[in-house]
């Protein structure tokens, strides 16, 4: 769940206002974001990739609705890590093209699926 | 509802922004129509694809390889698959993907520079396919779920719903209209999926669809317990354990739900190796994520493990094509992705792994380039006959009642649909106590009232509603297919009835109808 907005770091460009498949941020003028319905996270981690300042910070919990919105030095120094993680961003480019999912369906399966 | 309503009119009106949506605006536009399509979230980051990857079908050029793997498809289909539209989703997916490569997706390269394409990163996948989409000329419209199709003499011309941003209602009428909104996984949590909710399956019904296979809709995947993050690819490498750390050696998905209802089951992917384990990280960058954030080694420790469900999402059941173009029984409307029946090309047997998502390319490409060409055909007059329809208008005929719970009511619902013992495992008469309770659940949420200024709630109740909609017509089906055959396993009837094959067809949403439909499928069906 959504856990953290960096007011600092933000550039209140409201991309992930956009992106967020469930609404979770609202817009507001002159500001940073609002994280207005963090119940409705969905864990996706999409802000995050689409931030382009790695300002938000996504928990891998799905219940953290009475937690502080604040994070630790760890979860600080992981700003941005799913975004390094798939290559979006400046001078980087998508990892897509290293995957390599192919080879670990040749080990599992056949043309029609898992092999049992 | 405050503050409005826009009009857009359009040949073609596509509900939905995942892969299928936006594949089926894509190929619309592609031939000259003109193309709206309208996503309740945001299309590129929406839906069940956009928040994971998928495998694709591995689709070759060689004519042998193509007929064995088709074979293999159809054999394993339990009778219910079709060779005809297993040969267009074979063909389809070998197209798509060919698309994919001009289109720049990043595929990774074999040893001679050629494009490996059989794998999808969700991400990367719909944020081009929205660059693409938004090329070919289609207008966008983002937060908007659509809440009600809007039919005339002629069938469907158009729909209508909400805009989440703005508070604003939306009409778009069009002359043909694609459903493809996705499955219903009931907001259990599944990755990306809790914009999924069977909307498109209510809106369908309600213009007088048939939905299909809707028994096909029990799918459960597996998931660390404290995430989202449902992922069956790499249990491949697992053991499971339970709390004492016995191994459990039988890891069938019904025999691990057993051990998971009476006590806590733990995974460790240990069977990876070195080369293997850079290969998973490579493949399933956010399954590894979730682990690093919480400074968790999936391979060294052991970690708790559910059973979250699927619903349709993986499933096959979805609203009933009439032929190969994806039209439904409606006149104008068209069905693709999860939000259609995926039988005729997975049976009974999961479409997840690698069958759906060729299907939401292939009916994707089929529906769009139908809708467009149904589009030219039809003439706008007999379309204007509707224009100015408004959703509350509609909406608000009803009598006021109190504004219900909806987190009380969401519950309601999932309580007859997640627990194993009621959907995993089938017996008549659970169904049956199941089904009364949903059928008050819908008597109930049909005199729901909500603020006319909220459109969350509004948006909500819909939800809700489609949702006990979507578990009425799984159970009706289920009572219905006196078998066990696929991921329907009735525990009253644990065989499979060799000498009645057919399929389950369902209508109707306050009084629901099914009719069994003869199949004559086998493995060597042509
Ligand atoms: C974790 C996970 C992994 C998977 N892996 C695989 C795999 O490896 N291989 C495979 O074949 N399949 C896989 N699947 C299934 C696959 O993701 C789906 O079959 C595929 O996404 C279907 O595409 P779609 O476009 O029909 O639906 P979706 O991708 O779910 O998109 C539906 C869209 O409709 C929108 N929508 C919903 N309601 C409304 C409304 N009322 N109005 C307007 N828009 C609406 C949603 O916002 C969403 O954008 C996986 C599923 C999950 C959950
Ligand atoms: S995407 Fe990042 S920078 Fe942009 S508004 Fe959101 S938090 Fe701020
Ligand atoms: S993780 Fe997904 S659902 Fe949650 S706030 Fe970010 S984009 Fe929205």
């Amino acid at each position: 769940m959504i856990k953290y907005l960096s007011e600092d770091r933000c550039i209140q460009c409201n991309l992930c206002v956009k992106v967020c498949p469930t609404s979770v941020f609202d817009k507001v003028a002159d500001h940073f974001p609002t994280i207005s319905r963090q119940e409705d996270c969905q864990t996706c981690f999409l802000c995050e990739a689409y931030c382009p300042v790695d300002a938000l910070y996504v928990s891998p919990m799905l219940d953290n609705t009475n937690e502080p919105l604040t994070v630790t030095p760890e979860e600080s120094a992981m700003l941005g890590s799913y975004r390094q993680a798939i290559g979006w961003g400046k001078g980087r480019s998508s990892t897509a093209s290293l995957d390599m999912t192919h080879i670990l369906r040749d080990l599992v399966e056949d043309d029609a699926g898992p092999r049992s | 509802m405050g503050s409005g309503l826009k009009t857009f009119e359009s040949d073609v009106l596509v509900l939905g922004g995942g892969p299928a949506g936006t594949w089926a605006a894509y190929t619309a536009a592609s031939q000259g129509v003109k193309v709206v399509l309208a996503d309740k979230g945001y299309c590129g980051s929406s839906g069940a694809t956009a928040a994971s990857g998928t495998n694709l079908w591995h689709v070759r050029s060689e004519p042998a390889r193509r007929e064995a793997s088709i074979r293999r498809f159809l054999s394993r289909g339990n009778g219910l698959a079709n060779r005809r539209w297993l040969e267009i989703l074979y063909d389809h997916t070998k197209m798509g993907t060919e698309q994919l490569i001009e289109l720049g997706y990043p595929f990774p390269l074999d040893e001679h520079g050629r494009p490996i394409s059989r794998n999808l990163q969700g991400p990367e996948y719909m944020r081009l396919m929205r660059k693409t989409v938004r090329k070919a000329g289609v207008v966008i419209l983002d937060h908007s779920p659509a809440l009600k199709l809007i039919t005339g003499e002629r069938g469907v011309s158009g729909a209508a719903g909400v805009n989440l941003e703005t508070g604003e209602e939306w009409s778009v009428h069009a002359k043909a209209v694609i459903i493809a909104t996705g499955g219903c996984a009931f907001l259990s949590r599944a990755l990306g999926c809790n914009v999924l909710t069977g909307d498109g399956y209510l809106m369908a019904a309600e213009a007088g669809a048939v939905l299909s296979g809707m028994e096909f809709s029990n799918i459960y995947g597996f998931s660390t317990e404290f995430s989202s993050c449902t992922k069956n690819f790499l249990y491949h490498w697992a053991t499971f354990y339970r709390e004492d750390n016995s191994v459990i050696t039988n890891t069938d998905k019904r025999a691990l739900a057993i051990e998971m209802q009476r006590a806590p089951v733990y995974a460790r992917i240990d069977k990876a190796s070195d080369a293997i384990q850079v290969a998973m990280r490579r493949s399933q960058p956010n399954f590894f994520l979730s682990f690093d954030r919480l400074g968790k080694d999936p391979f060294r420790e052991r970690f708790p493990i559910t059973l979250r469900l699927e619903g349709t999402v993986r499933g096959t059941g979805g609203i009933n094509l009439v032929d190969d173009t994806c039209a439904t029984n409606v006149p104008g409307l068209y069905a693709a992705g999860d939000a259609a029946t995926r039988e005729f090309v997975a049976g009974a047997t999961t479409g997840g792994g690698h069958i759906n998502a060729s299907w939401a390319i292939c009916s994707g490409r089929i529906s769009g380039s139908a809708a467009a060409d149904y589009a030219l055909g039809t003439e706008a007059a007999a379309m204007r006959t509707q224009l100015h329809f408004r959703f509350t208008e509609r909406h608000s005929a009803g009598k006021p009642a109190r504004s219900m719970d909806m987190p009380s009511i969401v519950k309601s619902i999932q309580e007859e649909v997640i627990p194993y013992d009621k959907n995993l495992f089938r017996t008549e008469t659970s169904m049956r106590a199941s089904l009364a309770r949903l059928n008050d659940l819908w008597k109930t949420i049909r005199l729901n009232e909500h603020d006319p200024n909220d459109v969350r709630a509004l948006v909500r109740s819909r939800e809700a509603a489609s949702m006990i909609a979507t578990a009425r017509w799984m159970y009706t089906s289920a009572l219905e297919r006196k078998e066990s055959r696929g991921m329907h396993q009735h525990d009253d009837y644990p065989a499979q009835d060799n000498g009645a094959l057919y399929r389950v067809l369902i209508s109707g949403v306050d009084s629901i109808r099914t009719q069994r439909e003869p199949q004559s499928g086998g493995p060597d069906r042509s």
